[in-house]
Formats: structure tokens, sequence, C-alpha cells
């Protein structure tokens, strides 16, 4: 079992294959099921994935009124053409929002790595399948890819907000996302650990401030946030450019700084954008 | 290492928005049916810290009736849930908590019918993964997700290794083992967690072991 990022890539260039390769191996020695069972169950999800995008594009909104309709402000801004960046990066971004505005309207998606962040790896996919075309098998492997990288800061440092901020939640979705883009871009196990890098240490810091306790505000934002900053690192790990710190160092430092976060600024609702006049006044009037 | 599968980090498959106060809240309602063994006729659930603050907002009330319900978290009709126990006759009632608990998603769930009653707390760890932390005051530690056991028998020389006899001979590895009792040599429970699916004849084997009072088998 591999234990950190070092030890992953490592694996996967001995053997000469992907991370989703490594990561799939694993999955089998670990849970004793076959090796068609476990891709069956992986594309069970991206199925879920790809169905929650295409809800959230139609538009959703919440129950409590604060999110909702802003993937379908963006797809009609792509389709304007007036957008200044790339369209694939803003389609990643739209796609992670419509993912989390159907979380946020409890509709059907799949945590990755939670429920609050789950906008960022299926977004980033869908984003770039339009360019690269890849194979239904290619995509389950993406999600391997991310599920290794996840794995490492889930046993290192924390993907739940009110452990770690929202840098182990939409921060470590971004650092999956963008490891698995490089992959299936065609980069190599090291260049993905280069993306995750460089990625997570964009993301380090970030609070965990729910606006009434809810997975909306700012949630669904940070995960149009996460989608374009690991898109950005992919490309900047696919030109070639390293992290001067190395993945591992990276998400020992996410650990640390989350480990001395305040608990008011842990999911908790009490400090950052929670407590400010507005996020106070939209408490009261859902909640009274 | 606290994950070991990679479906921990891509799943699950869940009724949003919060893996730790609805999909989390629905398993601790299906586990407590599960322990039930039954539809319940009436359901009283204490919510306590973060799960009392924000429970409407994030569905948690549904959730857990959905889990209720035996729903999976994926249910599409979770949202509806409390609608639909009350069609199914179902009283349902909820107690916002003040008290601070050692975690705070934590739910107290106690179920009757007419036979019998059921209290269970449950704590929601991150992720949609739960802990079932009490059952009838018994303090235990049991995950649900993999294939377990309570027994509750008499506290008496040879009962434990009575009932992992019985395992080992239809080979069933043990992965966790508690064993938890209220007084010396009154009531106790066993709590194991096991790797293989328990068949029905290993649950009768059990119970016809002396001292024992119950067998509840908890499925995947």
């Amino acid at each position: 079992m591999f234990r950190n990022v070092a030890e992953l890539v490592a694996l996967a260039e001995s053997k000469q294959v992907k991370i989703a390769e490594v990561m799939i191996q694993q999955e089998i020695e670990v849970t004793g099921l076959t090796r068609e069972e476990i891709i069956e169950k992986m594309d069970r999800n991206l199925t879920v994935m790809e169905q929650a995008i295409e809800r959230g594009l139609k538009g959703v909104q919440s129950f409590s009124g604060l999110t909702g309709g802003d993937a379908v402000l963006l797809q009609k801004y792509i389709k304007s053409g007036n957008s200044l960046t790339g369209t694939i990066l803003l389609d990643a971004v739209s796609k992670a929002v419509a993912t989390n505005e159907v979380n946020a309207a409890m509709g059907t998606i799949c945590a990755t790595p939670t429920a609050g962040s789950a906008g960022v790896v299926p977004g980033t996919l869908f984003a770039v399948k339009e360019k690269l075309n890849p194979t239904r098998m290619e995509m389950i492997e993406f999600l391997f890819t991310s599920a290794a990288f996840g794995f490492v800061v889930a046993n290192n440092a924390s993907i739940s907000g009110a452990a770690g901020g929202c840098q182990a939640e939409v921060g470590s979705a971004s650092g999956m996302a963008a490891a698995a883009i490089v992959e299936l871009a065609g980069g190599t196990p090291a260049q993905s650990a280069e993306a995750m890098a460089i990625t997570l240490k964009n993301m380090l810091g970030l609070v965990c401030d729910p606006v009434a306790g809810l997975v909306e505000v700012p949630c669904v934002k940070r995960n149009a946030m996460g989608a374009s900053n690991a898109m950005t690192a992919a490309d900047m790990a696919l030109a070639g450019i390293k992290s001067k710190i190395p993945c591992d160092e990276v998400i020992n430092a996410m650990y640390l700084i989350g480990q001395s976060m305040p608990s008011a600024l842990r999911e908790t609702a009490e400090g950052g954008l929670a407590a400010t006049p507005t996020g106070k006044r939209l408490e009261k009037e859902i909640f009274g | 290492m606290k994950y070991r599968s990679a479906f921990d980090i891509i799943g699950p498959i869940m009724i949003g928005p919060s893996s730790s106060h609805t999909a989390g809240a629905a398993r601790i309602g299906r586990v407590a049916r599960t322990l039930f063994g039954k539809e319940p006729k009436k359901a009283v659930i204490s919510l306590y810290g973060s799960f009392a603050k924000t429970y409407k907002g994030h569905g948690t009330d549904v959730a857990i009736v959905g889990g209720l319900l035996d729903f999976d978290t994926f249910d599409e009709r979770i949202p509806q849930a409390i609608q639909l126990a009350d069609q199914a006759g179902i009283e349902i009632e909820f107690i916002v908590e003040n008290l601070v608990t050692d975690h705070p998603n934590t739910v107290r769930i106690h179920l009757f019918d007419d036979e019998k009653e059921l209290d269970v707390v449950g704590i929601s760890i991150g992720g949609g993964t739960i802990e079932i932390t009490e059952l009838n005051s018994f303090k235990l530690k049991l995950s649900g997700e993999y294939p377990a056991i309570l027994v509750v028998h008499q506290d008496r020389y040879g009962v434990i290794s009575g009932v992992t006899n019985i395992l080992a001979k239809y080979q069933l590895n043990i992965g966790h083992m508690e064993v938890s009792r209220k007084e010396k040599g009154n009531m106790a429970m066993m709590v194991i967690e096991v790797d293989q699916k328990i068949e029905d004849i290993v649950i009768q084997e059990i119970e016809s072991l002396p001292n024992i009072t119950q067998t509840i088998r908890m499925v995947e």
C-alpha cells in the first residue's frame, strides 16, 4: 500500500503503468473484489457525475434560495463568444458549479472527496473531455488517479472542512483533479505530482466559513475557483514547471495549517464570510 | 491508515448537500433501523451540536428519516422522507438539544413499536463515514461499513469463546471486536466486525448457546 505521493509515483514508474493502474491494483488487494467489479463500481460513480452536470446545466435552485442558476449563466456567456479566459477553462468552471448547485439543491451527486467539494473533479473531467476525447475507460481511470492522490491526502492530512478548513475539501479536490488532468493529457506520473503540489500550494489557508452553516455560500464558487486552479496547474505541470516544494511536503503543510486554524474557521459558521453582516442577515432570513 | 479504499475518496453516491450532515445522517438512520430489525412505529430523534444548528438547511432531518425507512444515501425519495414516513404511519418527533457532546455531529434515535424499544447514538465523522457509539446505553464503536454481529449476553466465563469458536468453524475472520458490560456478572454485549458475509446458520448457532440473550446482525 502506498503511503505518500513519492511512493505512488515510484510505483507507477517502476511498473511503467499509469497512476490509475496503481490505485486499481491496490483496490483489488484491499477489497478482494475483482477488477471488473471495481471498474463497474467506478463506472457508476462516473454516470452519477455526468447526470449531475446535465441537471445543473439545465438550472436548479436550492431550498434556501442561496444558490442555483449560475451554471446556466456561465454556459450562456461561453456561447456568446465574449469570454476572456479560454472556453475549456470556463466550461470546467461552469460544470463544477453545475455539480455543486445540484448538491445544494439536494440532488444526486458523487462525493469527490466530499459533497461540498463534489464539483471540481467531474467539472474538469467533463470539460477536458471535449478536447481530449477520452474513452469511457480513460474517464474511469481519471477518477482512480484522483482517488490515488485523495487517498494520500486523506491518510496524511484531511479531506474534511471541519477538521482542516476548505483547503482540505476544495483544496484536496483541486489537487486531485489537476493530477488526473495531467495523466489524461499524456503527462508523466511525476508531472501529475507536480500539478497536485502546485494546485494545493495555491489553496493553502483556505478557511471553511459556510454562511448559515450551509454547503452553499461560498462553497459553490469555491468549486469554480478550484476547477480553474486545477486546470491552470495542470497546464503548468505539462509545460514542465515544477513545484519547488515537493508534493508530500505541501500536503503536510496543509495538514499543519489546518491544525492551527481556530475552530471559528472550520465549518462552524462562526467566522469568515459566515460572520459578515450579510452572512448573519442571510442566516436569520433562512433559519429565523 | 484511516482510509483504505478508492471509494472512500470517490463516493459515496448521495443526495446532497453534505456528506456528513446528509449522507452520514441517512446512514445512521439506516443502521438504527437495521438494529431495530423492522420498521418502527415511532421515532424520537434528538439532534446535538452542528446537527442541531443546521439540520433544516442540510436536510439532516429528512436524511435520518430516510434511513429509518431503509433508504440508501442515494435514494431520491430522501427529500420527501418525512411525508413518506407519515404515510407509512410512523410517528416522528424531533428534539433540538443544547447539550455539548464529544462530537459536533451527534444524533440519538429512540425507536419504538408495541413490542420493544431501542436507543441508538450515532456520530457522523466526515465524508459519509459514521460510527454508532451507544446502543441501549452500552458504549460501543461500530462503523456500519462491515458485516457485524452484536451479541447481548450474560457476563459469564466461556461465552465469548463459545461465540468466537462458531465464527472460526464457519471461517469468518474477525476484523474488530469489543466487549462491554454494565456491571460484573450482569448484562454484557459483544460487537464483532467480520470480513465475510454472515449466513443465517451462524446466527442460529450463536443464539443456541447458553447465556445468549439476543443476536443482531448488521447487513452490509
